[in-house]
């Protein structure tokens, strides 16, 4: 943490990087000195994860160059950048659960003298660097069991135990609470005044606007935008964000009837949430808004069949679902577009076609047979039907992410359902494939399909839904209408009575739920 | 359009090389990229368009036809087929087991049981024969049904369920008649591998119409091709309505089923039903899978490419045979072979993709 006087920081000129034919980042210029935090902004693709890959060497440009306080700079490897004292700490936690605190924050490094492992130094310079972040955690135990947010303290005390020059933070705050959050910021303003040089890439804006000296945008794999501090109106970083042709509003017109097709009547799990009470109307779009963890995906599951309620009945058209399997909902009309592309919603292998009537092949046969003929005639057709591009012979991994999430909610609608549930839909593709997502879900609905629609993004599911439901720590907290259903309302109802987001989301079946408005209709 | 096709096609390879090489199950040579002119040009793009297990195959058999006079003639290739005919049924239920992403240990003990068990059913209980065969097939299929139970409700990883089974069938089958073989079968099961239909040995008919039976269930019928899904990911399978566990279960009693089937054989050929009968044999259905392309981390696997796998196995034992090898070395080429066939076919998935 020496650095010379004259250090100009961290600089790159003209990076650009191609994946298959697609161009991701286009000739980006960044820079970071020390002892400044630049927060890095844009859209899912936008291209800030691929720019902090070519920085700490998990993949190497394929055009520019890098300048570390001006020596050329260009990692190999992430150990490679380690060493030159760049680190990134990953938005997702990768500890060993079965190893010890310190052993983790020591992973490949573990002190030794005569060919054994150190433990009394490994342990002692462990604690040091835990309480130094303010951390009472011993250090010999197992990392299983230690809630996220404390996972995430192990992750940053890692990174920050090789004493690096350059920190970039990629979205470490995606699954903390508020609190947890705020001791993240802490730590990054703790770096900034030991002199380090951080990056801090994030979708919540008003975290980067708080801890920022400076807001680089990027959009499209492009510099589009940058400002001096951090008082900027977060209008303005939406704006360079997502472009200007870009609109959150395609909601339907209000339906026209007023048959309740789905009903949920004191739905609950254990562990997840309880005491869940909506109706949707055919033709009605309802979002469901509430921070991570809130039990928003969890209430979506039930109703999808895929995990079984304790409590509590799921109605479609009047009929009690059985809740029993994700057969038995998609045979009553509800189908899922599950949040998790790659886990739950495709089949990487497989070509778009197959992945498409995967679900209906008992359907679609003939005598029991299902012709290849068939299969890729429902390719087509659904390729035409929502703007597929790509060859939907090929496996779908060969598709952008965009593509992809057509491809996963054209298999959901081959046939019509009465119910589609949707679960962060717009998650990882572009700004184009997004509002054709919105348009997508807004002529389902004037269809008289009744959907439910989950996002993180609130704007989202203010810009798609007649009505929003909002979830805080597994509680229904509320139903507002379109017109009542400001941000700030909506995160009013979100955000924990007490203020303390530390709590898991548990549903506990004693505490009273805090209903602050609900139209009962 | 071209250049749309040539980005994805680029996308693809790099898929290909980083993730595990499971993408086209098929494997059918894809000829798109063709746009040369030369004859010779078309040729080598042909023959790398090639699944690698038949380009394993077409080099083998081109080797071996120079080195011996025997090979290339019509009755040593019949052999080849027929003597394999156990392995070959055995390494469908295998093949159809791995596709899910599971294994299975227990084949050859579990074709010595039921073996064993008609054999006994017919000499020491006087049960009719057809009778008994019936008993040995269900036999195998409860084998089957043991293991698919303990791998989806008993939630044991598919390798330690069939371990356990198959020790057990092993044990089982020696203790029905304490170790000892069964002899003296009627004439008319002996003639199943001793009769030809039109010039066709009967087990080769039966291995062929196995495969065909399979390759048609995996490709035209909504219960088989689901099974690439489940072995492709089963959280998608599942969350696509399918029953994931029915579909696992009825796959471990297809293979459990399917080496009784080759249970019945042996018997035949050997006029004879012995205890440790088929117990070698796991290796060689594994390998023969392995070497038809399937991966063991599931989701890829077909009927053509195993059957490819079997000829591969078949002809290797034979010319080394012919060829007068040390029996002794014979499974250090067989070793070799699963290597070789790996990477080619990792080289050919590779080619094809760019």
């Amino acid at each position: 943490m020496s650095n010379p006087p004259t250090a100009n920081g961290l600089e790159c000129a003209g990076l650009v990087k191609t994946y298959g034919g697609v161009t991701v980042l286009k000739e980006v210029d960044f820079r970071v000195r020390p002892g400044t935090v630049v927060g890095l902004i844009g859209e899912n693709g936008a291209g800030k994860s691929t720019l902090s890959s070519l920085i700490t060497g998990v993949v190497r440009p394929d055009g520019g160059s890098m300048t570390l306080d001006g020596e050329l700079y260009a990692p190999h490897s992430p150990s490679d950048a380690l060493r030159q004292g760049v680190v990134l700490i990953h938005q997702e936690i990768r500890l060993l659960p079965e190893l010890s605190v310190a052993e983790n924050i020591f992973l490949g490094r573990l002190p030794h003298s005569r060919g054994r492992v150190d433990r009394g130094r490994m342990h002692r310079e462990a604690a040091e660097v835990l309480s130094s972040l303010g951390v009472d955690l011993d250090p010999r135990r197992p990392v299983r069991g230690l809630s996220m947010a404390v996972q995430q303290e192990i992750e940053i005390a890692k990174a920050l135990s090789r004493h690096p020059r350059y920190v970039i933070f990629d979205e470490p705050s995606a699954s903390l609470g508020e609190s947890e959050t705020e001791h993240v910021l802490d730590r990054i303003r703790a770096l900034r005044a030991s002199g380090a040089g951080v990056v801090y890439i994030s979708h919540r804006l008003d975290e980067v606007r708080e801890v920022s000296d400076e807001i680089v945008c990027l959009r499209d794999g492009a510099r589009v935008a940058e400002w001096a501090d951090g008082s900027v109106p977060t209008e303005d970083l939406v704006n360079a964000m997502v472009g200007r042709e870009f609109t959150y509003q395609h909601v339907a017109p209000e339906p026209s009837s007023d048959r309740v097709v789905l009903e949920v009547r004191g739905l609950s799990r254990k562990g997840a949430f309880a005491e869940v009470d909506f109706q949707v109307k055919a033709g009605e779009v309802l979002g469901i808004a509430g921070l991570v963890g809130a039990g928003r995906t969890e209430v979506a599951r039930v109703i999808a069949g895929v995990d079984r309620p304790d409590k509590g009945e799921v109605l479609v058209d009047g009929r009690r679902l059985p809740c029993s399997s994700p057969r038995s909902a998609i045979r009553a009309g509800v189908v899922m577009v599950p949040e998790d592309r790659k886990g739950q919603g495709l089949n990487l292998d497989r070509s778009a076609a197959e992945n498409l009537t995967l679900p209906w092949e008992r359907e679609l046969a003939t005598a029991g047979v299902i012709t290849p003929k068939a299969v890729r005639g429902i390719g087509t057709q659904q390729r035409e039907r929502f703007d597929i591009r790509g060859d939907m012979g090929l496996p779908v991994k060969s598709m952008s992410g965009g593509n992809q999430q057509k491809v996963l909610i054209g298999k959901w609608l081959i046939k019509d359902p009465k119910v589609l549930i949707v679960d962060e839909p717009t998650r990882g593709v572009d700004v184009g494939a997004k509002m054709a997502i919105y348009e997508i879900i807004r002529s389902l609905s004037e269809q008289g399909i009744a959907v439910v629609v989950i996002s993180s993004e609130l704007e989202e599911v203010l810009g798609l839904a007649h009505r929003v439901l909002v979830m805080c720590q597994g509680r229904q907290s509320g139903i507002l209408d379109r017109h009542e259903a400001t941000p700030q309302r909506v995160m009013a109802l979100a955000v924990p009575a007490g203020t303390d987001a530390t709590e898991p989301a548990t549903a506990d079946a004693t505490s009273a739920p805090n209903h602050v408005h609900v139209t009962g209709r | 359009m071209s250049t749309l096709n040539k980005a994805t096609d680029r996308g693809n390879k790099k898929a290909t090389a980083s993730d595990r090489a499971s993408t086209s199950a098929s494997g059918g040579g894809s000829l798109s990229g063709l746009r040369s002119s030369g004859p010779v040009d078309v040729a080598l793009k042909v023959f790398r368009g090639l699944p690698g297990p038949l380009l394993g195959l077409i080099v083998v058999m081109v080797a071996l036809s120079f080195l011996s006079p025997f090979f290339l003639t019509q009755r040593n290739l019949t052999n080849i087929v027929s003597q394999n005919a156990d392995i070959g049924i055995m390494a469908v239920g295998a093949a159809l087991v791995i596709l899910i992403g599971g294994i299975d240990l227990s084949v050859g003990s579990t074709l010595a049981l039921s073996l064993m068990t008609s054999a006994f059913l017919y000499r020491d209980q006087g049960l009719p024969f057809t009778l008994c065969v019936v008993i040995g097939l269900l036999v195998g299929a409860a084998v089957g049904l043991v293991n698919g139970v303990l791998s989806t409700y008993g939630r044991i990883q598919p390798f330690v369920a069939t371990l356990a089974t198959m020790s057990a069938a092993a044990g089982l089958a020696l203790y029905i008649t304490n170790g000892n073989p069964i002899n003296g079968f009627p004439s008319w099961y002996l003639t199943i591998t001793s009769t030809d239909i039109i010039g066709v040995p009967f087990e080769v008919i039966l291995l062929v119409g196995t495969y065909l039976a399979a390759a048609f269930w995996l490709k035209y019928r909504p219960s088989g091709r689901a099974l690439y899904a489940v072995g492709g990911n089963p959280e998608v399978a599942r969350l696509s309505g399918l029953n994931v566990t029915r579909l696992k279960i009825g796959v471990y009693v297809v293979a459990g089923t399917l080496a009784a089937v080759a249970g019945t054989i042996v018997g035949s050929r050997l006029d004879s039903a012995q205890p440790t009968a088929g117990t070698a044999d796991l290796l060689n259905v594994i390998a023969v899978v392995v070497i038809g392309g399937a991966s063991l981390s599931g989701g890829s696997a077909s009927m053509l490419n195993t059957f490819i796998g079997l000829l591969i196995i078949g002809v290797l034992n034979n010319g080394m045979s012919l060829l007068n090898v040390s029996p002794n070395l014979q499974p250090v080429v067989i070793g070799v072979a699963i290597i070789v066939a790996v990477l080619t076919d990792r080289g050919s998935r590779r080619r094809q993709s760019t």
